[in-house]
């Protein structure tokens, strides 16, 4: 498995998010959508990650610990907080969402649309 | 993490604290009238802790401080935003409090919420690191979805859920261009961003540089509503809580304009890409769409949403206005600095407007122009204020408005962007058609002098408060803006 591959993996599954964001019209299918966009970067970040770590590690093979973590291990941690803040972000579309819903008995986007005129 | 550390995040630890507390305080307290004084003084501490950073800096060597496995720096340039957003954080809380008392449940939450979110936006200033920057965006955004969709209501909720979709979306834009930049350069630090963009040790082509910067531009141009990523803007401000929006369109954009300075001044300057001229298409682009558009606008939350894309515009205009360092630490050319002092200035002026707006409509419940006709003779000083307001949005002088155009353009012909500041003129002179539209159906429409509208006294503060800013500074701008251009080159320094 090269990089490149794995990169091209990462910018299918966005561009599927994305194009599913702009032509869904479900505010939940909209949100997967966007989670999708998330696992997208994930991908990268991961690789990116992994390309990184052996050609530091050549480069300077006393690398400390310290050194590590700030070039290393970067993608991994990004990674992690993208899963944690994608969580937090769909608690709370969902929550917005069963506000619209009690408000207005649909979450269908384009009938959500009072102010567009 | 060290002692230290925790020192230098005092400031954010204590606001964030403040909100958490006001937030348990909503459910103990019958008397909901203290919330707001907790709030304050939160706020109060908070301002503390900076000022003691800010000497503590003054007194170092090197003018700045770093933190927190060095993803944290506390310069005068992330003091200076840590101040703004505090005092926007103070206002819009004094300036809300007569509609805030008026919610039945959740007023705990909208303090809490609110400061929670300039947490968020403190951060931002202060982080030289991508993952913090993602993380404190995402924490001074997701807390305003909220707040944006509190009333519950239908509009409430329906600009709740735009603003999360777009917000979310916008996010996953910046992350990928962060996650491109960091396989580029093989590091996240941008000061360490920009030393391998200079000495060339890349993985990469520059086109994959070229494609990151290009995404992370993506990205914040929502958080600063630049068009061509402005659509959500219009709709977010009609549906919004009015005090939501005055915060919003202040504060956030006060602090997106911090990161996108520091991340493209510190991480992207030796980048072999002509961001700046970039800035400068968008910045034509956004003047003059959010110009002409607002012209149309009979709903007067949507046209203040139209003329925050166009002075998102002008300020672009600063941040293309590259500016160089010469050899002995001069700054040569005034963009970053006219941003600082034009982000300062708007915040006064859009507050002094929405604050007399938040009042008015609460008073007779529309937000149509044109059922402001004749509020002169109902409210002499809101209207007064609203009407200074709007001269120093266009640029009249003597307001705070018209030293900040003066200090953007100025730079704009200095760094050879001569059309751009052209461009920039005359899309004042376009807006001083709507902007005065206000003030002629405020001053000139038929209206009744009796039933006087009132506020409380926190109110009145924060109206007085910000009127007095735009004028003192307006007249006086020195002192400010000799503590932007220290701001801007405490960023030069630390790159």
């Amino acid at each position: 498995m090269t990089l490149e591959r794995v990169l091209i993996l990462s910018a299918v599954v966005f561009s599927i998010g994305l194009y599913g964001f702009l032509t869904k019209r479900n505010a939940i299918t909209m949100l997967m959508a966007i989670e999708l966009m998330f696992n997208g970067v994930t991908i990268a970040a991961v690789a990116m990650a992994r390309y990184i770590t052996p050609s530091v590690l050549r480069v300077d093979p006393t690398a400390t610990s310290d050194g590590l973590v700030q070039f290393v291990l970067s993608g991994q941690v990004l990674s992690m907080f993208v899963i944690a803040v994608a969580a937090a972000e769909v608690s709370l579309g969902i929550a917005i969402i069963i506000t619209v819903y009690r408000a207005r008995r649909t979450i269908d986007v384009t009938e959500v649309n009072l102010m567009r005129r | 993490m060290t002692i230290n550390d925790l020192y230098l995040i005092a400031p954010e630890i204590a606001l964030a604290s403040t909100g958490l507390i006001v937030i348990v305080l909503d459910l103990v307290l019958n008397n909901k009238r203290f919330l707001p004084v907790f709030a304050l003084l939160g706020v109060l501490v908070s301002v503390f802790f900076t000022l003691a950073l800010c000497a503590d800096i003054s007194a170092s060597s090197n003018g700045s401080m770093i933190g927190l496995f060095s993803t944290l720096v506390v310069d005068k340039f992330a003091i200076f935003f840590k101040l703004l957003i505090l005092s926007i954080v103070a206002l819009v809380v004094l300036g809300s409090v007569d509609f805030v008392n008026k919610f039945e449940d959740s007023q705990g939450e909208f303090y809490g919420l609110i400061l929670l979110s300039a947490v968020g936006m403190m951060l931002m200033a202060a982080t030289k690191e991508l993952i913090s920057i993602y993380i404190s965006v995402e924490l001074a955004t997701l807390p305003i979805a909220a707040l944006a969709a509190l009333m519950k209501t239908n509009r409430s909720s329906e600009a709740g859920l735009k603003f999360l979709l777009l917000a979310a979306v916008s996010s996953a834009f910046l992350l990928y261009g962060m996650v491109l930049v960091y396989g580029f350069t093989g590091s996240t630090y941008l000061d360490v961003i920009a030393g391998a963009v200079t000495t060339g040790a890349v993985p990469f082509g520059s086109s994959v540089m070229l494609a990151g910067i290009a995404l992370i531009v993506v990205g914040f141009g929502f958080k600063i509503s630049m068009v061509p990523f402005q659509m959500w803007v219009p709709d977010v401000y009609e549906g919004s809580p009015t005090p939501v929006v005055a915060f919003l369109s202040v504060a956030s954009k006060a602090a997106a304009f911090a990161v996108i300075l520091r991340v493209f001044y510190v991480g992207f300057g030796g980048v072999n890409v002509d961001w700046a001229s970039m800035f400068a298409v968008l910045a034509a682009l956004s003047m003059t769409t959010g110009n002409l558009v607002a012209m149309m606008q009979t709903n007067i939350k949507r046209l203040l949403g139209y003329s925050t894309i166009a002075q998102a515009g002008y300020i672009l205009v600063g941040v293309a206005a590259i500016t160089a360092t010469t050899p002995d630490g001069g700054i040569v050319g005034l963009g970053p600095s006219g941003v600082l002092f034009y982000l300062a200035g708007y915040a006064v002026t859009n507050l002094a407007a929405f604050f007399a707006i938040i009042v008015i409509n609460n008073h007779i419940n529309s937000e149509l122009i044109s059922d402001f006709s004749g509020i002169a003779k109902r409210a002499p000083l809101l209207s007064a204020v609203i009407a200074i307001s709007m001269i120093s949005l266009i640029g009249i002088p003597p307001t705070v408005g018209f030293m900040g155009k003066l200090y953007l353009f100025n730079a704009a012909v200095s760094s050879g962007l001569v059309w751009l500041a052209v461009v920039g003129v005359l899309n004042s002179v376009i807006s001083a058609y709507y902007y005065l539209r206000v003030v002629k159906t405020m001053y000139l429409g038929a209206g009744e002098p009796e039933n006087r509208i009132t506020y409380s006294l926190p109110v009145l503060v924060a109206v007085v408060v910000v009127v007095i800013g735009i004028l003192v500074i307006g007249i006086v701008p020195g002192p400010l803006f000799e503590f932007t251009e220290v701001a801007v080159r405490s960023l030069f320094i630390a790159s």
